[in-house]
C-alpha cells in the first residue's frame, strides 16, 4: 500500500470521525443541545482531528526516516498500516472523550491555532533553509578562497584552470551603477505619472492611461533585454558614445539602466498611485480651501502624507533592480570592470552568478562556489534595504498618525 | 414663500459681502440645492441652520467653489463676492479661496507639525516677512482658537496627534491665520466641550469686527448667541432668512417654527 493511499484512507477516517463524533454528541446531549459545552460540530471536528493528526505524524516521521536512510525503501506498506492504526486509535480515543462537559470547542480552537502557526513556520523554515544552504556553500568557498580578496579585490577574472581573481567590488559597482540609473529613470517618471493619474487626470483619461502603463509590467524581462540589445544599445553608441568619444561599446551601463528604468516605471507608478489615492480627500480640501494651488497641495500635503508608502514603493523597485539579470546580460554586457563612464560595458552580481554556474564545471572549485558567496551578498544587501525601508516607514508612521 | 424684507437697520450698518441669486446645485441627477437667494453682510455673523442633509454644507462650499473638487457636482446661478461673480471664468478659485477661508465639518489637520499646520496659509500666501512675524501670526491664531495654552510646548509635534476637539480648533486656527475676508465655518464646535465652545464663540465675535463669518450649526442656542442673521434651510430650499432675533422669536414660516421648536429635523 503506497503512502498516498494511506494518506487518502486517513482523510476518509477523519471524515468518518467527524460524522460519528457529531452524532455521538447529539446522542449525549439528549433533547436539549445546549446542555453540551460545545456544539456537536465541534465534537465532530475534534474527533476528526484526533484521527487525522496522529496518522499524519506517523506518515511524516516515516517519510523522513526513509529519506534519512534509517528505514529501507520497502517499508512503505508498514508505515501506512501503522498510520492507519494510529488513526483508528485516535478516532476511538476522540469518541470516548465526548461528553457534556468535554470542551471540544476549545480543543478545536487550539488545533486550528496550531495549524496556522505551522503554516507560518513553513515559510520561515524555508527561508532559513535557503539562507543556511547559501551560508553553508559560502563557507566552503571561503575555505578555498581568501575572504579579503573576495570582498576587497577589485579584479574579477575567473579562470577555470585555477588561479582566478574573484573580487566582488567590480560586480558590486556594476550592480549599484545600473540600479542607480534605473531608479533615476523610474522614480521621477513613475511618481509624476502617479501624481498625474491620481490628482489631475479625469476619470476617462485615467481609465486609459493606467492600464496602458501597466502593460509595461507585463512584458517579460527578456523582451526588455532584446530591446536594450538591438535598439537602445546601438542608438546610444551611434549618437552618444562615438560622437562624444566615450567609447564604442554596443552594451553599456546606461543602456541597461535606461531599459531597466522603463521596466520599473509601472511598479513605482501603480504602487504610488494606490498610495496617493489612499490619502483622504479631506486633506486636499483643507489645502485647497486655504487657497493652495493644485501643485502646492500635491507637494506640501498629499506627497508628505503618502511618503512612507512611496518610500516603500521605491525600495521595492530598488530590490527588483538589484536582482534583475536578463536586461543586464543583454544591455550592459558581461565584462566585469569598474569605470565611471556610463557608456562602457559593465556587469552585475546576478549575471556573474549565472555565468559561474552554467557550463560544466567542478562543483568544488572556487570558481563555482563563488556563486554562492555572491548570492549571499546579494541577499544581505536586499535584506538591509528592506530593513531600512521598514525603519523609514515606521518612523514616518509615528510622526504622522 | 419666504421674503427678503430684511429690517432696514441691519443693512444700513454694513454692506452686502456675498450675494447669491437663484443658486442651484446638482450632484449628478440629485437636485441638492434649489433657488437659493441670500445676501450675506460684511462684518456680520450669519448662521445657517436646518436639519441634516438639507444642503447647508453644500451652499457653504459653493461660496468658495470647493464644489469644484467634486466631479459630479454642478452649480448654477450667481454668487457675487464684492459684486464679482465667483463663478466667472476669469476668477481664479485659488485666489478666491485665499479670500474666503473655510473650516470643514470634519477636522482635517495636515500630517505636519502643529506649527506648520497653522503656518501653512501664511506661508503659501507670503503673509510673513520673517520667522518672528510668522511666529506671531501662529501664536495669535492659536490663541484665538483657544488652543495656545494646550499646545504651546509641543508646537513641533504632529497636528494629527491631537484630540478630536483640539484638531478642530487647530483647523480653526489654520483658517484664521490666513486672514481671509470671509470665514465659512461648518459646524466648528461639534466636537468641542462647553468651555472650548465658549472660547470659539468669543473668537467668532472678535472676528466679526474684521470680516464676515458664516457658521453652520445644529445648536439653536449657539445660532442665537453668536449670529446677527440666520438662514433656515430645509430639503434644499432656503426657507427663511432674517435677523436672528426675528427667526427665533417670530418665525414667519411654519417649517421654521417647527424646526426651532424641535418638531422637525
Ligand atoms: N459629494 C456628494 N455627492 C453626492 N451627494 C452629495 C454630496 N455631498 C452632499 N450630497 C447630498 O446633498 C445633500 C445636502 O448635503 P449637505 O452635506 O449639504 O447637507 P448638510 O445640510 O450639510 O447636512 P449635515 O447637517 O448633516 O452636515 C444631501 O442629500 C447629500 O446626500
Ligand atoms: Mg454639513
Amino acid at each position: 500500500m503506497p503512502l498516498s493511499w494511506a494518506l487518502f484512507a486517513n482523510f476518509l477516517l477523519a471524515a468518518a470521525g467527524y460524522i460519528v463524533g457529531r452524532s455521538r454528541a447529539f446522542a449525549t446531549a439528549g433533547p436539549d443541545v445546549r446542555k453540551l459545552h460545545s456544539r456537536p460540530a465541534y465534537h465532530g471536528a475534534s474527533v476528526g482531528l484526533a484521527a487525522l493528526l496522529p496518522a499524519l505524524a506517523v506518515l511524516a516521521a516515516g517519510a523522513i526516516l526513509r529519506l534519512a536512510g534509517v528505514l529501507s525503501s520497502d517499508t512503505g506498506p508498514i508505515i501506512g498500516i501503522v498510520a492507519l492504526i494510529a488513526a483508528i486509535a485516535g478516532l476511538g480515543f476522540g469518541v470516548m472523550r465526548i461528553g457534556r462537559e468535554y470542551q471540544a470547542r476549545n480543543v478545536v480552537e487550539h488545533m486550528v491555532l496550531g495549524l496556522l502557526m505551522l503554516c507560518s513556520l513553513i515559510a520561515i523554515v524555508t527561508t532559513a533553509g535557503i539562507v543556511l544552504s547559501l551560508v553553508f556553500e559560502t563557507g566552503h568557498f571561503f575555505r578555498v578562497y581568501d575572504w579579503k580578496t573576495f570582498f576587497f579585490g577589485t579584479e574579477w577574472t575567473p579562470r577555470f584552470q585555477g588561479n582566478s581573481q574573484l573580487g566582488i567590488v567590480p560586480l558590486l559597482w556594476g550592480t549599484m551603477y545600473v540600479s542607480a540609473i534605473a531608479l533615476l529613470v523610474a522614480v521621477p517618471i513613475g511618481l509624476f505619472a502617479a501624481v498625474y493619474m491620481s490628482e489631475y487626470a479625469s476619470r476617462r483619461v485615467r481609465g486609459f492611461v493606467k492600464p496602458a502603463i501597466e502593460v509595461l509590467a507585463g512584458i517579460p524581462t527578456i523582451v526588455y533585454g532584446l530591446f536594450a540589445l538591438i535598439t537602445v544599445g546601438p542608438l546610444l553608441r551611434d549618437y552618444f558614445a562615438q560622437p562624444l568619444g566615450l567609447g564604442n561599446s554596443g552594451t553599456s551601463v546606461l543602456t541597461a539602466g535606461l531599459v531597466m528604468g522603463i521596466m520599473l516605471i509601472p511598479f513605482v507608478s501603480s504602487l504610488s498611485d494606490d498610495i496617493i489615492n489612499a490619502v483622504p480627500q479631506s486633506l486636499r480640501d483643507g489645502a485647497l480651501g486655504l487657497g493652495s494651488t493644485p501643485s502646492e497641495t500635491v507637494r506640501q500635503v498629499v506627497l508628505p502624507a503618502a511618503l512612507p508608502g512611496i518610500v516603500g514603493a521605491v525600495l521595492l523597485a530598488a530590490s527588483r533592480a538589484i536582482g534583475e539579470t536578463m536586461i543586464v546580460v543583454l544591455g550592459a554586457g558581461a565584462a566585469a570592470q569598474m569605470s565611471l563612464n556610463p557608456l562602457e560595458a559593465m556587469t552585475t552580481i546576478t549575471v556573474k552568478i549565472v555565468s559561474q554556474l552554467t557550463g560544466d564545471s567542478d562543483f568544488n572549485s572556487p570558481e563555482t562556489l563563488v556563486a554562492f558567496a555572491l548570492g549571499l551578498t546579494l541577499f544581505v544587501i536586499t535584506l538591509a534595504l528592506n530593513v531600512v525601508a521598514l525603519y523609514i516607514v515606521r518612523k514616518y508612521r509615528e510622526q504622522y498618525e | 414663500m419666504y421674503d427678503m424684507n430684511r429690517p432696514e437697520k441691519a443693512v444700513s450698518q454694513t454692506e452686502t459681502k456675498i450675494s447669491a441669486r437663484k443658486v442651484q446645485v446638482y450632484y449628478g441627477d440629485k437636485h441638492a440645492l434649489k433657488d437659493v437667494d441670500v445676501d450675506i453682510l460684511d462684518k456680520t455673523v450669519t448662521a445657517f441652520i436646518g436639519p441634516s442633509g438639507c444642503g447647508k454644507s453644500t451652499f457653504l462650499r459653493c461660496i468658495n467653489r470647493m464644489n469644484d473638487t467634486i466631479p459630479i457636482a454642478r452649480v448654477e446661478g450667481q454668487i457675487l463676492l464684492d459684486n464679482e461673480d465667483v463663478y466667472d471664468r476669469r476668477v481664479d478659485p485659488v485666489q478666491l479661496r485665499a479670500k474666503v477661508g473655510m473650516v470643514f465639518q470634519k477636522p482635517n489637520p495636515f500630517p505636519k507639525s502643529i506649527y506648520d499646520n497653522v503656518a501653512y496659509g501664511p506661508r503659501i500666501h507670503g503673509l510673513a516677512r520673517n520667522r518672528a512675524e510668522l511666529d506671531g501670526i501662529v501664536e495669535k491664531a492659536l490663541r484665538g482658537a483657544a488652543l495656545w495654552n494646550e499646545v504651546k510646548d509641543r508646537l513641533s509635534e504632529p497636528g494629527t496627534g491631537l484630540s478630536g476637539g483640539q484638531q478642530q480648533r487647530l483647523c480653526i486656527a489654520r483658517a484664521v491665520a490666513t486672514s481671509p475676508e470671509v470665514l465659512l465655518m461648518d459646524e466648528p464646535c461639534s466636537a468641542l466641550d462647553p468651555i472650548a465652545t465658549a472660547q470659539v464663540e468669543e473668537l467668532i465675535e472678535e472676528l466679526r469686527s474684521q470680516f464676515s463669518v458664516v457658521i453652520v450649526t445644529h445648536s439653536m442656542q449657539q445660532a442665537a448667541r453668536v449670529s446677527q442673521k440666520t438662514a433656515f434651510f430645509h430639503l434644499g430650499n432656503l426657507v427663511e432668512y432674517g435677523d436672528t432675533d426675528d427667526i427665533f422669536t417670530r418665525p414667519r414660516d411654519s417649517r421654521t417654527e417647527a424646526y426651532i421648536s424641535g418638531r422637525i429635523g
